[in-house]
């Protein structure tokens, strides 16, 4: 479970980015994060990983997002950068892969087995002793995927998962999002995706909540997508 | 059929000098690559290097570490004067070049920007120190001449061996080692941060570079009159980065210690490799083998 209570933030003080946010999301749950740039969506992210400090509450499993428990809160959520090349810093994908666990005193033999649970289950064995920079930018994404679920983390938050991919490493990477078990949340402007992955979600504007609900109901809301710099999803906008 | 495209775009580009052309298409870098990215191709190559399979790969870190700073200390602990008995000291890096498979020509093709440099040290000290020390037929080598050539040497030597190093032991290992031998944490993440964000400024400095000449036609560089925003964008982007780069590390439980560097268990071989190594330095350090070696052919 996670838990946003009146949470505030701002960089520069009088320029609030997010204010008075409040929203829970129930485990097992997918949220699509969608809003203009500059809404405040990696704001929202930034403060749930503990990587900014804000004002209010934020919870993790009722496990309060502080300096005191970031170890605790970072091993419950795994997160899957925009930019896959600052994912990936080891030099194969396998160490990659094993960095989370060990450096969570997994010991080597358990954080070898997960790591090739993982590979079997996304189908990337191939990749497994592959060079990080020779990869190309699908596979760097399904990597990247992948190294975070080694991690076996309770959530997981993606910022951009599709972005700058060709349609087939998309659907690659949707459909992996798809059979994933745990809680997500997902910050996209590819709307198809977060239509195609997400039950609910959550309309960011101006660092607040404009609008909370199903997908479908949302995201086919031309006028309230529109007054906030976006559009219909391509499969929705086709249909009418 | 697309990589063929942006081939003949990159050379229709180059041939047009870049006039009448404009993209800015990510994958174009790919295919057009510029002299950043084959610095990191090479930055790339260097971790191939480093997990090959030979007796010096599969040597504990922290002892090869130990023996390389050894070695440096020693290399640097001859006089000035000593050509004769400094040049004994390239036989330890030449034997472990060979051990591991490593050329010595990669090792001075990777560091041909470096070497020039190390090599600079001395330079004017034939200028200064004009005193004839030795006379090679009729020829007079002044103190100046054998001091610069020491000098160059003694830097070539200790890049020799921290290449080796490098190019034999993975990086994170070498923190791990550093680390081991309780070198603060702060300073090791220092280490490992200030190697991988090398990686980050050459790729913000390559895709800087192309959009600059690919909007600056016929132009041999960077002008003058951008070296300054140029560089604070460059500083900007890729503190960017790093900070991302960082946060991915702590994201995933990263906190000054290296549980997931495959440490190498010191066995006895590494201990024969230590003792041997520090026997031969000591040996070389002591007695001049070259003047040993030369009164067996001139009496």
């Amino acid at each position: 479970m996670i838990e946003f209570d009146k949470v505030s933030f701002e960089y520069e003080s009088g320029a609030p980015v997010i204010k008075d946010l409040s929203f829970r999301i129930e485990d097992g749950e997918s949220v699509g994060l969608i809003g203009a740039n500059g809404a405040g969506k990696s704001t929202i992210m930034k403060l749930l990983l503990g990587l900014v400090q804000g004002e209010g509450k934020i919870l993790v499993d009722d496990i309060e997002v502080n300096k005191d428990n970031l170890g605790k809160i970072r091993k419950k959520l795994g997160f899957v950068l925009q930019n896959s090349d600052n994912q990936m810093f080891m030099p194969t994908v396998y160490e990659d892969m094993m960095f989370g666990p060990l450096n969570y005193m997994v010991s080597r033999e358990d954080a070898d087995k997960k790591v090739n649970e993982v590979l079997d289950r996304l189908g990337l064995q191939h990749l497994k002793n592959k060079y990080n920079h020779k990869i190309s930018g699908g596979e760097k994404r399904m990597a990247a995927i992948a190294t975070v679920l080694a991690m076996e983390p309770e959530a997981v938050l993606m910022d951009e998962p599709t972005s700058a991919l060709d349609p087939y490493n998309r659907r690659v990477v949707i459909n992996t999002i798809k059979e994933l078990e745990q809680t997500k949340i997902i910050t996209s402007h590819d709307l198809d995706m977060i239509m195609d992955t997400c039950e609910r979600v959550i309309l960011i504007s101006g660092g607040a909540i404009v609008a909370d609900g199903r997908a479908e109901d949302i995201l086919s809301d031309k006028e309230l997508l529109e007054a906030h710099h976006m559009e219909l999803p391509l499969s929705l906008s086709r249909e009418k | 059929m697309t990589p063929l495209f942006y081939v003949i775009i990159g050379i229709a580009v180059d041939f047009q000098n870049r006039k009448d052309i404009r993209f800015c298409h990510k994958d174009v870098y790919t295919y057009y690559m510029n002299k950043m990215e084959k610095a990191l191709g090479e930055l790339g190559h260097m971790d191939e290097l480093a997990v090959q399979d030979s007796p010096v790969h599969g040597m504990n870190a922290g002892a090869k570490l130990l023996c390389t700073v050894i070695y440096i200390l020693v290399v640097m602990s001859f006089d000035k004067y000593d050509l004769s008995g400094l040049i004994p000291m390239l036989l330890w890096p030449v034997l472990l070049y060979q051990m591991s498979g490593i050329s010595v020509r990669t090792c001075f093709y990777k560091l041909r920007i470096v070497l020039p440099l190390v090599m600079a040290v001395g330079l004017f000290n034939p200028f200064f120190d004009k005193e004839i020390m030795l006379h090679v037929g009729n020829v007079g080598v002044s103190g100046g001449v054998i001091s610069m050539i020491t000098l160059m040497l003694k830097g070539v030597f200790c890049l020799m061996a921290s290449f080796l190093l490098v190019a034999t032991t993975p990086f994170d290992n070498i923190c791990a080692a550093l680390r081991k031998a309780h070198f603060p944490a702060m300073l090791v993440t220092l280490l490992l941060l200030t190697y991988r964000y090398v990686g980050v400024m050459t790729e913000e400095l390559a895709v800087m570079t192309d959009a600059y000449h690919l909007r600056a036609p016929g132009q041999k560089g960077i002008h003058v009159s951008a070296w300054g925003s140029f560089l604070g964008q460059l500083l900007l982007r890729s503190m960017d980065r790093a900070q991302e780069l960082y946060a991915s590390m702590l994201l995933r439980g990263y906190h000054q210690h290296f549980h997931y560097a495959p440490v190498k268990p010191f066995k006895g071989s590494d201990a024969v490799y230590l003792i041997l190594s520090i026997a031969f330095f000591a040996i070389v350090k002591y007695v001049n083998v070259s003047e040993l070696i030369g009164m067996f052919f001139v009496r």
